[in-house]
């Protein structure tokens, strides 16, 4: 009989094991979101730092695998101002999974302490080399090289190195090395970097290209959004494992003081009632609640009606301001151009709040990114670049927003940006590229664009009437021309006529009497031709002058 | 004496169309200078404007007047077009020389933002131009590219440039004479012919000449190649009008044949705006539905086209006299056509001996 073996499984492991899960699913895909966690963590520490972030990325190809795949080893470099790691943290947070800073309520770009360390554990298990992270608070520099110990889940070491900082420099420098197919993914990168500085005005963004091919995204201000503040959970988003981990290191000595202490927006009152509600004696000890209770508990907090909304000061919304800067200065948009930005008040679904915050973007330089809607998406600052048809936003402006309310037609180029920001995003999947459809958050990005078309009717009337005008003015001062010409021979006089009052006259936008005559086939650009059958202006009998009876002919 | 008569008639007639040219010229150059948006009055030409006249035995126009106007963003061009048509005319009327429909067309393409997307549009053109000035277009010099001819003793003058007082008498020709511009715009002089034949074919024609089916019937032959031209038209007209000759006119034995005798009889709706194309009083006499029983000749039956034509000849008012009505029922009731060839069953000379003096005794 054989024996069974039996096997934990660290994180690490798991995750060596499942890596398309984190989304290393190709060698393409895999440098995309390697760079895309690493310059998040970037953005993150730049926040919290209160500092405008200016980052260097640099992707240098290494050496070309020999394997069918043709893939490359690349090396990759990405440098930040932000916070800098304490020295004794950097082995947790760069070689552990499930270790990080950013477990509080509040929102920011990583999560669970996963991302940034999925790179460096992806760059080791395809070239078998060590991550070098480099990092400073403001005091020493301390330098890593370390390894991960996918079994152990923890780092191993090889090197240390301490720096003095005699430039009082502050940031986190990582390097590592990654097997991946950059070629098929550039154009992705590229737009992830556009879609990024467009949604972190603030950002001054270098990146190198294997190529060595410069791309730079200046910054467009300097001011940085409100920092958000670390919230205590609100009751209607609790789960009973989050509520047991309360339970096993509170201080509190009831239920009542547990209430008001572990969640946010109860005051004594409120707690009360809601153990009444919940049929749980306010005096009783957290630590003696048994297993049905806390399930009878967390049910009835999904349902106690009385709760405050969720506090939303733990977001850290763009804003109005902020959001147009960046949409001008990444899509390059003149005083022409028309831009509406809106943020929604905070709202919430399941206990969670979220903003969402919007834009809308016509005129002349939209047209150059084609016909037709081209949608932006950004979760917390983040663009989404894939699955755009399986996304609620996409949903909403296909779906549910009548366009044509705004004048905006099939072609209308026009730009709409939606951003959900949220200490928790309603992803569909575990590739966090696209939103569900949560009823709550699909309401608000629809009110969120209908607020900000608005305006926009106002803007495509105008600018339909100015274009209209253009082409009139186009017409007639090619055929006005023309018939002068030609009834001046025919009439055999010295000079033509002159047309510039007429001209003149086309100059002034038109008044009613004729525009009637146009909109009715709406489409000014329509070439001018002979109607085959007569559909010209009828006129009033008393107008009629009299056949001269000279019909007849011979 | 008589010739230099007949040339300032023809001179006049050049003379009144370059005037309305011009004075077109002139009312639009005036209302430029009046800072106005030129427009022009002139006669619906829709379909519910064009009605059956029984005084003038032929459609005409009603009493509808539309503006054609520049100040219309869509209709500007058109009425650049049509500027251009009424100059390119009166060039051709001053330098007395012809053009036909199609050269009018490729000429406007010599023209920036003037040219046609085709030729129908340019047609439509100059049968504007045809309505506002009150003018058919050959009076511009602009002609079909359709021939047809004519044969029989008919003497006319040229008028057409170094022609002008050059006669010739219509039997010179063996082939016949073609009718062109030189023809159309001749004047007639002499003629000792008491009728006038009007063929649908060409190889019809032939035989009548070869036959010498003038001298027999006194007749000049007019050979229209299917439905007839314009012009010709107006030459039948003119003959008839001006020395009284009756006309009759000999056309295969089915529906189209019926209609392009119908057409020399009271014109067509697409000419309504013009007079002096109709000869109300030309007879038609055959080849008939009834010929094909009396003469018994070898037929082909009818098809489903032919079918629906004649029942949208029936629903015509002026199919409702005989003896068009009698002989398109029987049309319908014997479901069988004859063309003119169908003679030669009896011999090459065979309609020129019997059919035809039959026929024309009959009528
Ligand atoms: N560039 C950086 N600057 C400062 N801290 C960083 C940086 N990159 C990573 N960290 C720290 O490492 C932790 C783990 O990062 P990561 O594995 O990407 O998880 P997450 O971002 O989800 O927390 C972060 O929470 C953060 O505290
Ligand atoms: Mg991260």
């Amino acid at each position: 009989m054989a024996q069974q073996e039996y096997q934990a499984v660290s994180p690490s492991d798991f995750f060596y094991r499942n890596r398309e899960i984190a989304g290393f699913s190709n060698p393409s895909r895999a440098i995309y979101v390697g760079i895309r966690e690493l310059l998040e963590n970037s953005l993150d520490a730049c926040e919290s730092a209160q500092e405008p972030p200016k980052i260097y990325i640099r992707i240098t190809e290494e050496s070309i695998q020999n394997n069918e795949n043709s893939t490359v080893i690349y090396y990759i470099r990405v440098e930040d101002n932000g916070t800098g790691v304490p020295s004794e943290q950097i082995p947790a947070c760069f070689a552990q999974v499930f270790y990080g800073s950013k477990y509080t309520l509040k929102q920011s770009r990583g999560t669970f302490g996963l991302g940034g360390t999925m790179t460096i554990l992806f760059g080791q298990i395809t070239t078998h080399k060590p991550v070098i992270v480099t990092s400073s608070t403001g005091e020493d520099i301390h330098q890593f090289e370390m390894m991960i110990d996918i079994q152990k889940n923890q780092a191993q070491i090889l090197r240390h190195s301490i720096y003095s900082n005699v430039k009082k420099w502050r940031g986190t420098i990582v390097e590592l090395q990654m097997e991946g197919d950059y070629p098929r993914i550039q154009s992705r990168m590229i737009e992830y970097f556009k879609q990024t500085a467009m949604v972190n005005p603030y950002l001054d963004l270098t990146f190198i290209d294997p190529k060595n091919r410069l791309y730079r995204f200046e910054r467009g201000t300097d001011i940085m959004p409100v920092l958000p503040r670390a919230v205590r959970p609100h009751p209607h988003g609790i789960d009973v494992e989050t509520f047991r981990r309360l339970i096993s290191i509170t201080k509190t000595k009831d239920m009542k003081n547990f209430m008001m202490e572990h969640f946010q927006g109860i005051g004594s009152i409120t707690s009360e009632r809601f153990l009444t509600f919940a049929g749980i004696e306010s005096k009783q000890k957290p630590i003696n609640l048994s297993p049905e209770e806390i399930v009878k508990i967390v049910y009835a907090a999904k349902d106690f009606k009385e709760f405050k909304r969720p506090d939303s000061s733990c977001l850290s919304p763009i804003g109005q301001e902020l959001l147009e800067t960046g949409i001008r200065k990444e899509l390059g948009l003149t005083e022409d151009d028309f831009i509406k930005t809106i943020q929604r008040p905070a709202a919430t679904y399941s206990g969670y709040p979220f903003i969402i915050e919007a834009a809308v973007v016509a005129g002349k330089t939209v047209r150059k990114l084609g016909q037709g809607i081209t949608l932006y998406r950004f979760a917390n600052k983040i663009p989404l670049l894939f699955d755009e048809s399986s996304c609620v936003s996409f949903k909403v402006i296909s779906k549910n927003i009548n366009w044509k309310t705004y004048k905006v037609n099939q072609d209308t180029p026009l730009v709409v940006a939606i951003h959900v920001c949220s200490t928790k995003i309603p992803y569909k999947s575990v590739g966090k590229e696209f939103l569900a459809d949560q009823p709550e958050v699909e309401k608000e990005i629809a009110n969120a664009i209908r607020k900000a078309a608005r305006d926009l009717r106002i803007f495509i009337s105008h600018s339909l009437r100015l274009e209209r005008q253009r082409h009139r003015l186009n017409v007639f001062s090619k055929y006005l021309p023309k018939i002068s010409e030609f009834s001046q021979k025919l009439a055999d006089k010295e000079e033509s006529p002159d047309i510039q009052k007429l001209l003149n006259e086309v100059n002034v936008p038109p008044q009613q009497e004729e525009t009637e005559d146009e909109d009715e086939n709406g489409s000014s650009d329509d070439d001018v031709i002979l109607p085959e059958d007569e559909d010209f202006p009828e006129v009033e009998e008393d107008e009629i002058e009299e056949d001269d009876g000279n019909g007849e002919k011979n | 004496m008589v010739m230099a008569k007949k040339i300032s008639e023809a001179e006049r007639q050049r003379d009144v169309v370059e005037k309305s040219l011009k004075q077109l010229g002139n009312l639009i150059y005036d209302q430029i200078n009046e800072g106005e948006f030129p427009w022009i009055m002139m006669q619906s030409r829709s379909i519910d404007n064009i009605q059956y006249d029984d005084t003038v035995r032929q459609y005409i126009l009603g009493d509808r007047m539309i503006k054609r106007h520049s100040r219309n963003i869509k209709h500007i061009r058109p009425f650049t077009q049509l500027v251009w048509t009424a100059w390119f005319a009166r060039e051709l009327v001053k330098l007395r020389k012809t053009s036909t429909l199609r050269e009018v067309y490729y000429s406007a393409r010599g023209q920036r933002d003037i040219e046609y997307n085709d030729q129908k549009e340019s047609d439509n053109i100059i049968t504007d131009l045809e309505v506002a000035l009150n003018k058919a277009r050959e009076e511009f010099g602009i002609f079909p590219e359709e021939r047809s001819a004519i044969f029989g003793d008919l003497t006319i003058e040229y008028t057409v440039p170094g022609y002008e007082g050059r006669r010739t008498n219509l039997t010179d020709h063996p082939d016949g004479v073609m009718v062109g511009p030189a023809v159309t715009s001749s004047e007639f002089i002499e003629t000792t012919a008491n009728k006038i034949l009007v063929i649908e074919k060409g190889a019809m024609f032939t035989r009548l000449v070869e036959e010498q089916a003038h001298k027999k019937f006194n007749a000049i032959l007019v050979h229209t190649a299917g439905q007839s031209p314009r012009s010709t038209r107006n030459i039948i007209h003119r003959l008839n009008k001006m020395w009284g000759m009756p006309v009759y006119i000999f056309t295969d034995g089915d529906p189209w044949g019926v209609h392009i005798a119908m057409v020399i009889v009271s014109g067509s709706a697409n000419a309504a705006h013009l007079r002096g194309l109709t000869t109300p009083d030309a007879k038609w006499i055959g080849v008939w539905a009834s010929d094909i029983i009396n003469y018994k000749l070898p037929t082909e039956n009818l098809t489903e086209f032919d079918k629906k034509r004649l029942t949208e000849l029936q629903s015509d008012p002026r199919y409702k006299e005989d003896p068009w009505n009698r002989e398109i029922e029987t049309f319908i009731k014997l479901q069988k056509k004859a063309e003119l060839e169908a003679f030669s069953l009896y011999g090459l000379t065979y309609i020129v001996d019997k059919y035809l003096p039959e026929k024309l005794n009959e009528n």
